[in-house]
């Protein structure tokens, strides 16, 4: 008779085995199993009975005045803030796709003096719009986490988890913009974006708690880069040039 | 996910915060008890609560609204708790401390608290506290939330069969460590 295995007695244990009733009868013949069966359930019952002490009834009122003076501002403005951040990368798309294909009907049926070039001129002009809004808005977000971190003040380990997942959205999105700015030439944007991407990468890579000495010397790189200092000149010009766009 | 957590969700998404008070309301309680089960300390796990709501609240944004708000909560309180689990231990490791009663629940004793024998609980609080991170994680979220190891495995990013061998190390090693305790009690 072949025994049925540990994990298959934990499987039937949580009722998560593929054939229940084989196991079932397979105990009921098998000494050897039903023993072990019982010391897996003895051992599980002592750690049931180990207790989670009673909140209180006003515990999630309690929970709530210690978060909500902590709660940093959320940016409620436009609908596409509503959706999470893989669709605000594609609703930016498909609002360029839907300008790109409007711009053409417009072209091919609407019969005004306007020549092709002008149309064409206008399309990119749309396009360079949300593709600068888009890293307008990369960069705020980026410069928001480095600036989190440069001003953390921390006599013990500081939590930087939430930084970095952060960074690691910002990384792959990084890349995007990088790689449009090196096709459209705009090397200055590149090169910044290039530094940043390596300053975040570096943040992801970094243990999710920081001593006070490992946060001080992320703090020092920061500053000899001047990495905030780039991004804060990258945004203004690009807020500028999204301005003479409009 | 219920209607309503998505619906509290969205509006939370633009800034409302009394839709996410809401949300707090309705998950505070049971996120307490699997961050008491992960942490085994009263204040820790009250610490991780709030830390996870303020996470929450920063990666709203991230939330796919096609899942489970409370597995998506789940997975963001069981990183605050092995976070914290992992900082203690390097804390422990650091003052040499190795007393296993200061890994025991801390809150007021209950009546089964009090009928469970010191030496048991502090054996069983032993060994849990022996279970890796990932084992203790997917150990309390099958064994204490009632999960199915697939809920298991999305809570914590993995494969099914990566969360069932998780179970099955925890289960393994926590009936080796209390047996002899059983047997003598027999």
């Amino acid at each position: 008779m072949n025994h049925l295995s540990e994990e298959q007695l934990i499987l039937h244990y949580y009722g998560e085995e593929e054939d229940g009733v084989a196991a079932e009868r397979h105990l009921g013949e098998c000494d050897y199993c039903r023993a072990l069966y019982g010391s897996l359930q003895r051992a599980l019952n002592v750690v049931d009975s180990l207790s989670v002490p009673e909140p209180g009834a006003e515990y999630a009122e309690r929970v709530w005045k210690r978060i909500e003076h902590r709660l940093p501002a959320r940016r409620g403005v436009g609908w596409a803030w509503a959706l999470p951040a893989p669709w605000r990368w594609a609703a930016a798309s498909a609002a360029f796709a839907a300008l790109l294909v409007a711009a053409f009907l417009a072209g091919r049926f609407y019969p005004h003096p306007r020549q092709p070039a002008q149309i064409a001129a206008a399309d990119l002009q749309a396009g360079e719009r949300i593709l600068l809004v888009a890293v307008g808005d990369y960069l705020e977000r980026s410069q928001m986490v480095l600036i989190e971190l440069a001003n953390a003040n921390s006599k013990g380990p500081l939590d930087i988890s939430s930084e970095q997942e952060r960074a690691v959205d910002l990384v792959s999105e990084n890349r995007l913009y990088r790689q449009t700015a090196a096709h459209t030439g705009d090397a200055a944007v590149a090169s910044v974006l290039d530094e940043l991407e390596r300053v975040l990468l570096d943040i992801t890579h970094s243990p999710s708690r920081l001593s006070p000495n490992e946060l001080e010397k992320l703090r020092q790189r920061l500053e000899a880069e001047g990495i905030l200092f780039k991004i804060r000149v990258l945004g203004s010009n690009v807020r500028n040039q999204e301005g003479q766009t409009l | 996910m219920e209607l309503t957590d998505l619906a509290f969700v969205t509006k939370a998404r633009l800034g409302d915060a009394d839709a996410f008070r809401a949300l707090v309301e309705r998950h505070g309680r049971p996120l307490f008890r699997l961050a008491f089960r992960m942490t085994g300390n009263q204040q820790d796990a009250e610490d991780v609560v709030q830390e996870s709501f303020l996470r929450a609240w920063r990666q709203l944004g991230k939330f796919d609204e096609r899942a489970s708000f409370g597995t998506w909560l789940y997975r963001i309180a069981t990183n605050c708790s092995l976070d914290l689990m992992r900082g203690r231990k390097r804390r422990s490791a650091d003052s040499q401390v190795e007393d296993p009663a200061l890994a025991l629940p801390s809150g007021d004793p209950t009546p089964e608290r009090v009928a469970m024998s010191g030496e048991v609980r502090e054996r069983v609080a032993e060994a849990m506290d022996e279970l890796s991170a990932s084992e203790r994680t997917a150990f309390v979220l099958r064994h204490f939330e009632g999960m199915r190891i697939e809920d298991v495995s999305r809570v914590l990013g993995c494969q099914p069969g990566a969360a069932k061998h998780s179970v099955f190390r925890a289960v393994q090693k926590l009936r080796r460590a209390l047996e002899p305790l059983l047997n003598g009690a027999r």
